[in-house]
């Protein structure tokens, strides 16, 4: 599948913004700058950027607790995604949510779940209204081989399947579910092969080559579209950082972070298929990552200089309308 | 026969709001288990056989079509999560749970879902669905098919608890609930489904967080919720006759609470006695008790007494489900009670 040279650009421009901006939480985190729990999506850029790169602001996605790829990936803005994370009232969700929660309804992102495989019927929900209103968009639901052991994954493949729902399942499996290894947790040893359980295709993806992906996607989203309901992607991915900031990751050995940190990198092989084909040069990429750079650090001092939310906010938002008499 | 009022019994009256706004805004649809009936079977007239547990929803897929009338299989998480999914989506959804009893199953994308998108995504969402759900014991269906459980969904910020007592506040009560923009449990009490009464016919709203005195009285205040306003009625009648004066309120919907009623009429009667069907600790009856200690303890003559259901789960057997119930005898000893300090 050819990729026009703008897409190429624009893939290449998301996949290091995810990156920088999971680097830099990584050490905002670490010098105590942002509060809570979080997980960072660095290692699985392919995957978030070559399902995106599909979709436009209707149609809908919902993540995970490792939700800042994604929302990078469907178009959310680093400088309100940096000030949720830092709890600051110009967050994209008034500071309310956190890096567990970030959402953007109007971008079509449904939200970071902190709930494994609890997106997956909301993504089925979606799904659902596409197809009562007929619009034509899809869902894409992803969420990690953790989620796939959860009740919810199935149950929300059987509802999308027998309804033929615009749906797509994308399972980013980076190999440990917390600090559990897939071989341990998952029956079977292939979760792909469940959509056949499901009368859906299942297909098993290179999730760090974003050309697999894009390709992969586009072929899953044509299915939804045309009305035959959804399919299931196991993308094999890999994250850098561990489950969660201040992981101290004992469950896997540092030459297997840094092999697939050098030799696996799914950033560094997209950038030397595409100049190596000569399709965009050197110099554009750099450029590209000169610009993010900049756009980090814009962000980290826009977030930095944000006011804090007003305590006041506590109680707003809680219900569109709530008329309760005392 | 001019001039006759027309009556529906609950249930039809609940049938009636889901065709009046089915009909009115295409954006509301209805899915859950066996609300059709008879999905995927061969036999003649299998389709529509069901309409529901209670046969509520017979004949809406015949008029909406199978787009917005849809059965699911027995997922509960699968399809109230894409409830959730849907409204946040465009749609205004209803959700057929059953029996109330299944919350269990789809928890999580009730309380951690529907109810929180909203607040964690800082007012960008919201989520305009209704969740249908039978409630209460007296059918002897046993322990799993017939709690109460209101307080558990009373608890929790982000969403709204309607119980219709009569025809009219449930046909009333649950155009709101499709209408609001929040996601609203409305709950219907089993034995109150055949109950008749009068109901308009055209569409109309009855509104959410407003009580209603279902009977005024001066000397003391009973607050019943869902089956319990009948128990309390009852109980009023019996004490008429002993000249004791009961004001019977029913809430009718828990969340948002209508307090300023209720105190109100405390304030007057200087006495509160609250029935309440479901199990005691941590219940609306002891929230309702801790709000009159709060705001109108000055006001108070005598202890405020519960009536509840005991604490345990809901026995089969008639004798024992008969004195899980509270009694219109257990409020008229409650009242006599309170009426003696």
């Amino acid at each position: 599948m050819d990729i026009p040279r703008d897409k190429l650009l624009e893939i290449y421009e998301r996949m290091v913004t995810i990156r920088k901006f999971e680097d830099r939480v990584h050490d905002e985190y670490a010098a105590g700058r942002i509060p809570g729990f979080v997980h960072l999506y660095a290692g699985e850029e392919a995957v978030a950027v070559g399902v995106c790169a599909h979709l436009s602001d209707a149609d809908s996605i919902t993540s995970t607790h490792r939700g800042h790829g994604h929302c990078i990936a469907k178009g959310v803005g680093v400088n309100e995604m940096m000030a949720e994370l830092y709890g600051r009232a110009t967050g994209a969700c008034k500071g309310k949510g956190g890096s567990m929660h970030i959402a953007d309804i109007d971008r079509g992102m449904l939200g970071a779940n902190g709930i494994v495989g609890g997106g997956v019927p909301l993504a089925c929900g979606a799904a659902l209204t596409a197809q009562v209103q007929g619009s034509g968009v899809v869902a894409v639901s992803f969420f990690g081989d953790g989620g796939a052991n959860e009740g919810t994954f199935h149950e929300g493949l059987n509802l999308a399947a027998i309804w033929k729902l615009p749906a797509i399942f994308v399972v980013e499996n980076n190999r440990y579910a917390q600090s559990t290894s897939v071989k341990y947790a998952s029956a079977g040893g292939d979760i792909a092969a469940r959509a056949q359980a499901y009368g859906i295709p299942g297909v098993t993806v290179d999730g760090l080559d974003l050309f697999d992906v894009y390709e992969t996607t586009g072929a899953a989203i044509d299915r939804a579209r045309a009305g035959d309901g959804p399919t299931l992607l196991e993308c094999q991915t890999y994250r850098f950082y561990g489950h969660y900031e201040g992981d101290t990751q004992g469950y896997r050995s540092r030459e297997e972070i840094e092999e697939y940190r050098t030799n696996h990198c799914a950033i560094l092989r997209f950038r030397n298929r595409v100049t190596e084909q000569g399709l965009v040069a050197a110099d554009e990429l750099d450029a590209i990552d000169a610009q993010v750079a900049d756009a980090i650090d814009a962000a980290v001092e826009f977030a930095a200089n944000s006011p804090f939310p007003d305590a006041s906010e506590v109680t707003t938002d809680v219900y569109v309308n709530y008329q309760e008499v005392i | 026969m001019m001039g006759e009022e027309r009556t529906l019994t609950l249930g039809l009256a609940i049938r009636e709001a889901l065709h009046q706004e089915m009909e009115r805004d295409p954006t509301v649809i209805i899915m859950g288990e066996d609300i059709v009936g008879g999905a995927g079977s061969d036999e003649p007239g299998a389709e529509d056989s069901w309409g529901g547990p209670m046969g509520i929803t017979r004949g809406l897929v015949g008029k909406f079509g199978h787009n917005r009338v849809r059965d699911t299989p027995i997922s509960e998480a699968g399809f109230i999560g894409a409830a959730v999914g849907a409204a946040a989506t465009g749609l205004r959804p209803i959700a057929a749970l059953m029996f109330i009893d299944f919350f269990g199953i789809p928890m999580d994308q009730i309380y951690n879902q529907g109810a929180k998108l909203r607040y964690m995504f800082g007012g960008k969402a919201k989520v305009p669905m209704v969740i249908r759900a039978l409630i209460g014991a007296g059918v002897n269906a046993a322990a799993q098919h017939s709690q109460s459980l209101y307080s558990i969904f009373t608890h929790i910020p982000g969403l709204k608890v309607v119980i219709p007592t009569t025809p009219y506040d449930a046909k009333g009560l649950l155009i709101s609930a499709i209408r609001d923009d929040d996601p609203v449990f409305f709950l219907e009490h089993k034995t109150l489904l055949g109950e008749r009464g009068p109901v308009p016919e055209e569409p109309y709203t009855v509104p959410l967080g407003v009580a209603e005195i279902r009977r005024e009285g001066s000397d003391v205040t009973v607050v019943a919720i869902a089956k319990m306003v009948n128990v309390a009625l009852s109980a009023a009648e019996i004490l008429e006759s002993e000249g004791v004066s009961v004001e019977v309120i029913d809430p009718r919907t828990l969340s948002p609470l209508d307090g300023g009623t209720i105190l109100d009429s405390v304030e007057k009667t200087g006495r509160l006695v609250i029935v309440d069907e479901d199990t005691p600790r941590c219940s609306l009856a002891t929230d309702i008790a801790a709000l009159a200690a709060d705001e109108a303890f000055y006001s108070l003559e005598a202890p405020i007494k519960r009536i509840t259901a005991p604490h345990t789960p809901v026995p089969f057997s008639p004798t024992l489900e008969n004195a899980y119930i509270p009694s219109p005898e257990q409020v008229v000893a409650a009242v006599r009670e309170v009426m003696a300090v």
